[in-house]
């Protein structure tokens, strides 16, 4: 991986998403400690509105503090994100890298694989499989992440097409390398960069699809993400509107900061791929 | 290769995409708690282990997995997607009924966003670098950010509920007669909520692609030698630029149409719209699988056929298509 010139701090749009990760990050590492105990116990009276002594996003209708809510939910919907991402991430590298190293009927048979799952309605298809496998946080993971990475396999295996015939790996082949070592110690790092923006922006559609999921009641009490906060609120949203606007406003914030962070790196890793503003 | 070459090909593998949503379809089925006939034997009341197994004969259940695949790629073939679990009637006629209104939804949210979104990228783009520049490309990245349906939910709490300016529910007023022209008017100002929301995430796609797109084009040689030669900026701006830019976003924008529809399913939760979406969360809430995966299917078949369509458009709007390009 090349070494970038110009610092990452140049990009005052992901440095502003970077700072507001973090501190979404340090909320989901602290809930226990920040709000200890159960968060869904009764601790107030119900329905107090934000900015209430002791309660700064209110509480529900049923006398349970919103703040814990969020923090504790910050947990359950970073887990799940992370999660798919890494699946999402290893398999599509490894259909890319096979297809693009191999070419011929291997990237066929791969190349449609993928674009099966790539045309398909891919938040109907996570609802259903979520549905019929029976919500739980494995099958939401893998829902979410047989929809997802389509995208990193045919990136990679872009990527990987434009190495396969340099010098290197030539070299490596003439060498008597075997083809694993050849694909995971000469090319796959020099696809790293661009696998790494692509995973911070998936990340964010994951947060995305996750909180569609479980806002259509998907998800399960046992593991309350920020979605499900937002779709047990939603209930009595004309009146305790902030019951569905916190949760919502937590989901826009994260996934704004991914996406900030992931433009940043992009200008950052690859800049002859970005469209920067004033070329024209 | 040459265009027919190109466009058989294309078809061949919208056929081999749809066999594979049979198949998934298929295996999803075999996945859900219960078979079709314990359920339906459920539904009658009888536990009878002996009408149970005439059940699943009539429904071909004891036979062999490929055997079973071949039936049921048959029966989807005649649009026989069976009954509905809970509402014993063809599931077929049931999104047949529901159809209508989303395909408004989703046509009147997919033109806003296309239309908004290539003129806000088209802008932003040829003025890049400015503050209006600043300003569009900041909108679009937080549209793109927002969860389609708290985007719907804040909708509803800042025109419905406090401003009281647009209805937030369903369709058409309940009990509202008269002309059609006023039902015509009921409907679209039912439509522009749901609409926008939908509508709003996606031209924030639209903006960022046509963006990145006219500044890659504004970029070639082709434009460089129309400026040298000295054409009208207007000229340069439509003939060369725009036409070029555009004709990636075709392709970009009947991939998204997938996507478009799914969002169908929360936007018509959120709004309580009468389609095709709105039935899928019923579905699902009733775990009623037959219907549910008819609608997996149906919309998958509607996807299929809106990129081949796209296919064709490409072909008609860019002649180097025929050299392989």
């Amino acid at each position: 991986m090349a070494l970038p010139r110009t610092p990452f701090l140049r990009h005052p749009g992901a440095v502003a998403g970077a700072l507001i990760l973090i501190a979404i990050l340090l909320m989901a590492i602290f809930a226990g400690i920040l709000f200890p105990g159960d968060p869904w116990r009764m601790v107030a009276r119900p329905n107090l509105p934000p900015f209430s002594p002791g309660h700064l996003f209110g509480t529900d209708m049923l006398g349970r503090d919103l703040a814990a809510g969020i923090a504790h939910g910050a947990q359950v919907t970073l887990l799940i994100a992370l999660a798919v991402t890494l699946l999402a991430v290893a398999f599509g590298t490894a259909i890319g890298a096979v297809a693009g190293y191999f070419g011929g009927w291997v990237d066929d048979v791969a190349m449609r694989f993928t674009e099966f799952f790539q045309t398909i309605p891919s938040f109907l298809l996570t609802v259903v499989i979520v549905a019929i496998v029976a919500p739980s946080l494995a099958s939401i993971i893998l829902a979410i992440a047989i929809v997802s990475w389509p995208q990193i396999a045919r990136l990679v295996r872009a990527e990987v097409l434009s190495l396969v015939n340099q010098d290197f790996v030539r070299a490596a082949r003439v060498g008597g390398l075997s083809t694993a070592r050849i694909i995971w110690g000469h090319i796959l790092p020099n696809v790293l960069s661009p696998v790494i923006v692509a995973a911070s922006l998936m990340t964010a559609t994951v947060i995305l699809i996750e909180s569609g999921i479980s806002f259509l009641g998907l998800g399960n009490r046992e593991f309350v993400s920020w979605g499900y906060l937002l779709g047990t609120g939603r209930t009595a949203f004309r009146v305790n509107w902030w019951l569905s606007t916190i949760p919502g406003l937590a989901i826009f914030l994260t996934v704004l900061s991914l996406n900030l962070v992931g433009d940043g790196l992009n200008h950052w890793l690859n800049p002859r791929n970005s469209n920067r503003g004033g070329r024209a | 290769m040459d265009r027919l070459g190109f466009l058989t090909g294309r078809a061949a593998r919208a056929v081999l995409i749809l066999f594979g949503v049979i198949v998934l379809n298929f295996v999803l089925l075999r996945l859900a708690p219960g078979d079709a006939a314990s359920v339906l034997a459920g539904d009658q009341g009888a536990a009878d282990p002996a009408f149970v197994a005439e059940l699943r004969h009539d429904l071909g259940l004891d036979r062999s997995v490929p055997e079973q695949l071949w039936i049921y790629t048959k029966s989807l073939a005649r649009l026989d997607f069976g009954q509905s679990y809970r509402d014993q009637r063809p599931v077929v006629d049931i999104i047949a009924e529901r159809l209508p209104a989303t395909l408004l939804l989703t046509l009147t949210a997919f033109c806003f966003a296309l239309g908004t979104g290539i003129a806000l990228g088209s802008i932003a783009a040829r003025h890049a670098g400015s503050l209006l520049d600043t300003v569009l490309t900041g909108i679009s990245v937080m549209f793109f950010a927002m969860p389609l349906f708290w985007t719907g939910l804040m909708a509803i709490l800042l025109f419905s509920v406090w401003l009281n300016w647009l209805p937030s529910y369903g369709m058409q007023t309940v009990g509202e007669g008269g002309s059609d022209l006023s039902l015509v008017g009921d409907v679209a100002v039912h439509l522009i909520l749901p609409a926008l929301t939908l509508g709003l995430f996606y031209m924030a796609i639209y903006m960022r692609v046509t963006r990145a797109s006219v500044l890659d084009v504004l970029d070639r040689d082709f434009v460089r030698t129309a400026r040298a030669k000295g054409l009208k900026p207007g000229l340069i701006w439509r003939q060369h630029v725009l036409r070029n830019a555009l004709l990636p976003i075709i392709t970009f924008a009947s991939l998204q149409a997938g996507q478009l529809i799914g969002g169908s399913i929360l936007i018509e939760t959120v709004f309580a719209w009468p389609g095709v979406g709105r039935l899928a969360f019923d579905a699902l809430m009733q775990r009623d699988y037959n219907l549910l995966l008819a609608i997996f299917f149906i919309t998958s078949t509607i996807v299929v056929v809106i990129n081949l369509a796209a296919d064709f458009l490409y072909v008609a709007a860019d002649p180097r298509i025929e050299m392989g390009a």
